[in-house]
This record gives structure tokens, C-alpha cells and sequence, in this order.
């Protein structure tokens, strides 16, 4: 822990006591969320995301690849994320670390698993070609909470995604010789097309510090948290992914007041990241 | 495979700029909240960000210099920048990159205020499109003054070239890729001192002498930008 940190940590327990944080919230209240799209011209598909101070990149790039031997009739996915110098004093350069390594997982998780990307539909010659996605996560500033703002700046770079047939066509036609079947690919997809997604579940997290549970921890929080927990949940109200970090617990009775609360903000943002892409 | 395209029509260039005239560039001071200077940059398709931390405690301690602050400045390019993505990391020309621009700051960074400190630029490429040198050297100028680093003047760069045997400023992405020569290079405006100078290509000396003319009139026209948005940020500040 860093000495403000460690300055800091009377104050807010002492606020937090009297229910209060020191930015104003409540307990189990977002920060203010900013969503901008197509930022990003030679990505595929791009999102800004900024949650009270924290503001992360998604870029969404794809090329043509082959799919793994287990499941020749997908397409592949890959998260990466970097922690680059810029959005902290702590962090160095270098390749990834254990940090940068579990978020990228944790989001990876949430898109994979989720099955928000319909990689059946990704296949242009099974065992051959398929399309990859590569999803790049750039944080720039770093105040807290990145699980959520980097998740969100995934999804809504990939609803703007559009995959890239026109700019890929001439690699395309030169593979007709060998694979006649891209002719009848190709005029099914003459243009540049909307990646196919379905219903995103939306990630939230909450911090536990002497025996209080709060929402969207900022990094003053974050760095006196005892325990961390994130939930992404669907519409419906269902839980779809979750990761508890640090050494610290949770008692049920938490638990389950954090997805309540998960529930009810994943709504609130699910509407500001639909409004962000248009739908 | 050479493509043959006409980089000059009717006088025009491919994107419409006369021979002298820069691509449209926006410049935002302070746009992050924790680096400690930071730069928005947006020139052509080019999108950079810049930011400063330091003067601090230069690690590993066998870095440090007794009588002055070492400049890290690091350049780097999201995957996601290019056409085909780039794989995360720095290449080799990142690392080179890295290495002209730390030397151009350390040239106008008073280095000598703090010793065994280092000053550490980072700068991220974000959307790419010919020039991202130049801009990102700007950018990263930019976030020293927003830093309140001690400098004897505000760097600022610029590219010149040759396409279709003229020599034009700011050579744009297929200028850049079908072009005869590419000369970027930054400057300490006040004095005129040139801190950064590449070249790749072919010219003649005249060729040469007409082309770094025109590179430092566009970093003079840059300069400008610079000193608006730096005032801009302290005007926005006092209002707010």
C-alpha cells in the first residue's frame, strides 16, 4: 500500500461510518459513466470509456486465421490488456504482469463464456479459415475499478465492430484458387458487416473495507480493500460470470446484497452503453 | 509490387492540401487526471496521447546521474493503431523511436535542476496515419509544459518531403508509402536549433536546403497550437 494510501485510510473508514464516501456516493452508487464509440479509425471497432476518473481503450482488430483443431467451425477470440506507464505512476513498462494478466482473463471470461460473440457465424472454411478477433484493452488513466471500465469498453467496441470483408478482399480472392468455396462466401458477404453479437451481460464490482460493501471502488478505496468482487449479470437477472480477488472475505448475506445491487446497476449502464452504440 | 499512384493532380495533393499546407491538427492540454502533465493530440488520421511523470527518484538506482535528471521518453503504438494489428510490446522501431525523441527533450529539458531524477514521457499512438513521430515529439512537448517541467523552449516537429519531384510539407499516408523522401524533424523554436533529424529517401542538396525550409516554417506554424492550447487549458480552468 502506498503511504496516501495509507493517510487516507482513517478518513474513509471514519466517512464511511457515517455513511459517507469521500467523493459524495452512496454505498452501492456508480461514478459518472461516459461512453464514446468509433474513436478509433483503423480499428475495427473502438470504444472510450470513462468511469469517474478511470478512462480505458478498446480497440477491436480481425484478420483471417485458423481455428483451433477442436472447434474448426469457430471463430477465435483473444483479449489482451495493457497496463501502460501512462495511466499510473506504478506502472512500468515491460511485458504484461500478474495485474494486467487477470484483468485481461476476467474480461476475456465475461465476452467468452458469455457467448456474446456468435463465433459459429465467424467460419469461412471450417478447419481452415475463420475469422480472429483480437480485442485490445489500452488503459490511459487509472483511478480505480478497471474490471468494469475495461468489460464495458469491450462491449461497446464490439457492438461498433464491423468485420473488415472489404479491406481483406484481395487476401480473400487470392484464396479462392486453393478454396473455391470463398466465392460463394464472398457474395454472401459482399461488404463490411456488423459482428455477430448477442445480449451482453454488464460486470460490476464492489470493494469490502472494515465491514462495508461499496460499489465502483475508486483507487483510494481500492487500495484499502480487504476483498473485491465482481458479478456480471443478464437481463433477466441472471448471473453470468464472477471473480472474487484479494485476501479478504465475504459473508453470504453480502454476497448476495452485492448481486442485488450488481443487478440493479448493470441496468442503469446496460441503458447508457445501448444509448452509446445506437441501439 | 509497385503501385503506381499520381500523388499530385491539378496542382492538388490526394487529400486536397496545397504543397505548403499542413494536415488539420487539434491539440488538448491536461486530459488525464493522474499523470502529472498530459496531451491530447489529433493530426491528419493521427490520434496520440502524451504524458509526463517526474522529476522522480530514477530507478534502478544504477541509472541515475549525479548531476543531472535522465529523459525516458517511451513511444508506443496500440494493436489496434494499424491496419494489421500490431502485436503488444515494443519492436525495434518503437525502441528507436523512443530513443530520438528521449534525446530531443533531454536537449530543452533543464536536466540540471534534478539530479539523479528521471523524467518519464510516455506516449501511446492510438489511431496511426503517417507522422506519428512528429506527433507524438509534439505531444509529448506539450506534456512537459502541462507538467510545469523546466524547459528552455517548447519542442515541436514536423515532416517535409519529396513526392512526385516536389518537395511539400506533411506528407500524408500514401505520400508517405509511394513518396520519394520523408525528412521529419523537431525544433527548438525560439533559437531555430534543430534537436531531431531523420531522412529516408533521395535528395539532392537543393532538394534538401527547400525541405527543411518547409519543415521548420510548419513547426513554426505548430509552435502556435502549442502555446493556444497550454493557454486554453489555464483559461478553461479559471472559468470552471
Amino acid at each position: 500500500m502506498s503511504i496516501t494510501a495509507e493517510i487516507k485510510k482513517d478518513y474513509i473508514i471514519k466517512l464511511a461510518k457515517s455513511g459517507k464516501r469521500v467523493d459524495n456516493r452512496k454505498f452501492d452508487e456508480f461514478r459518472k459513466i461516459k461512453i464514446e464509440t468509433d474513436i478509433i479509425k483503423k480499428a475495427e471497432g473502438s470504444a472510450k470509456v470513462t468511469i469517474g476518473n478511470t478512462q480505458v481503450i478498446a480497440g477491436i482488430k480481425m484478420d483471417l486465421g485458423e481455428p483451433y483443431p477442436d472447434e474448426p467451425d469457430s471463430g477465435v477470440m483473444t483479449t489482451a490488456a495493457e497496463l501502460i506507464p501512462m495511466a499510473s505512476p506504478d506502472f512500468e513498462s515491460g511485458p504484461p504482469d500478474q495485474e494486467s494478466i487477470e484483468l485481461a482473463r476476467v474480461v476475456d471470461r465475461g465476452i467468452r463464456e458469455s457467448k456474446i460473440i456468435d463465433v459459429d457465424k465467424l467460419c469461412i472454411i471450417p478447419s481452415e479459415k475463420v475469422w480472429m478477433v483480437f480485442i485490445d484493452i489500452h488503459i490511459l488513466d487509472y483511478d480505480g475499478n478497471l474490471f468494469d471500465t475495461a468489460s464495458l469498453a469491450s462491449l461497446a467496441a464490439l457492438m461498433t465492430a464491423k468485420v473488415p470483408i472489404e479491406r481483406l478482399k484481395p487476401i480473400l480472392e487470392n484464396l479462392q484458387e486453393k478454396h473455391p468455396s470463398i466465392e460463394k462466401y464472398l457474395k454472401e458477404h459482399p461488404k463490411d458487416f456488423p459482428l455477430p453479437l448477442s445480449e451482453p451481460p454488464i460486470s460490476c464490482t464492489s470493494a469490502k473495507f472494515n465491514g462495508i460493501v461499496i460499489m465502483d471502488p475508486s483507487l483510494d478505496e481500492e487500495q484499502i480493500a480487504e476483498a473485491r468482487l465482481t458479478i456480471a449479470t443478464d437481463t433477466k437477472g441472471d448471473i453470468r460470470a464472477m471473480q472474487k480477488g484479494l485476501n479478504g472475505s465475504f459473508t453470504v448475506d453480502e454476497i448476495n446484497k452485492v448481486i442485488k445491487s450488481s443487478f440493479d446497476n448493470g441496468k442503469k449502464i446496460r441503458e447508457i452503453l445501448y444509448k452509446s452504440v445506437g441501439k | 509490387m509497385k503501385t503506381e499512384i499520381k500523388l499530385i493532380k491539378n496542382g492538388k495533393r490526394l487529400d486536397g492540401r496545397k504543397n505548403d499546407e499542413l494536415r488539420p491538427i487539434k491539440i488538448e492540454a491536461g486530459v488525464l487526471h493522474r499523470a502529472e502533465g498530459s496531451c491530447y493530440l489529433e493530426w491528419g488520421g493521427n490520434k496520440v496521447l502524451a504524458a509526463v511523470y517526474g522529476p522522480r527518484e530514477a530507478v534502478p538506482r544504477h541509472t541515475q546521474n549525479p548531476l543531472r535528471a535522465i529523459v525516458n521518453a517511451r513511444y508506443n503504438m496500440a494493436a489496434f493503431s494499424v491496419d494489421d494489428r500490431k502485436r503488444p510490446g515494443p519492436d525495434r522501431r518503437s525502441r528507436e523511436i523512443s530513443k530520438v525523441i528521449s534525446e530531443a527533450l533531454e536537449n530543452i529539458i533543464i536536466t540540471e535542476k534534478f539530479p539523479r531524477a528521471s523524467i518519464d514521457v510516455s506516449i501511446e499512438i492510438l489511431d496511426a496515419e503517417a507522422g506519428t513521430r512528429c506527433a507524438g515529439l509534439t505531444a509529448a512537448a506539450e506534456a512537459l509544459v502541462d507538467a510545469g517541467i523546466p524547459l528552455k523552449d517548447i519542442p515541436v516537429a514536423c515532416a517535409a518531403g519529396k513526392i512526385e519531384g516536389e518537395i511539400v510539407l506533411d506528407l500524408g499516408k500514401e505520400e508517405d508509402n509511394f513518396g520519394d523522401a520523408d525528412l521529419p524533424i523537431a525544433i527548438a523554436p525560439r533559437t531555430g536549433e534543430i534537436l531531431l533529424l531523420q531522412m529516408d529517401g533521395h535528395l539532392t542538396q537543393k532538394e534538401f536546403d527547400k525541405a527543411l525550409d518547409l519543415a521548420i516554417k510548419g513547426c513554426k506554424t505548430i509552435a502556435e497550437l502549442q502555446k493556444k492550447a497550454i493557454l486554453e487549458k489555464y483559461q478553461k480552468n479559471m472559468e470552471g
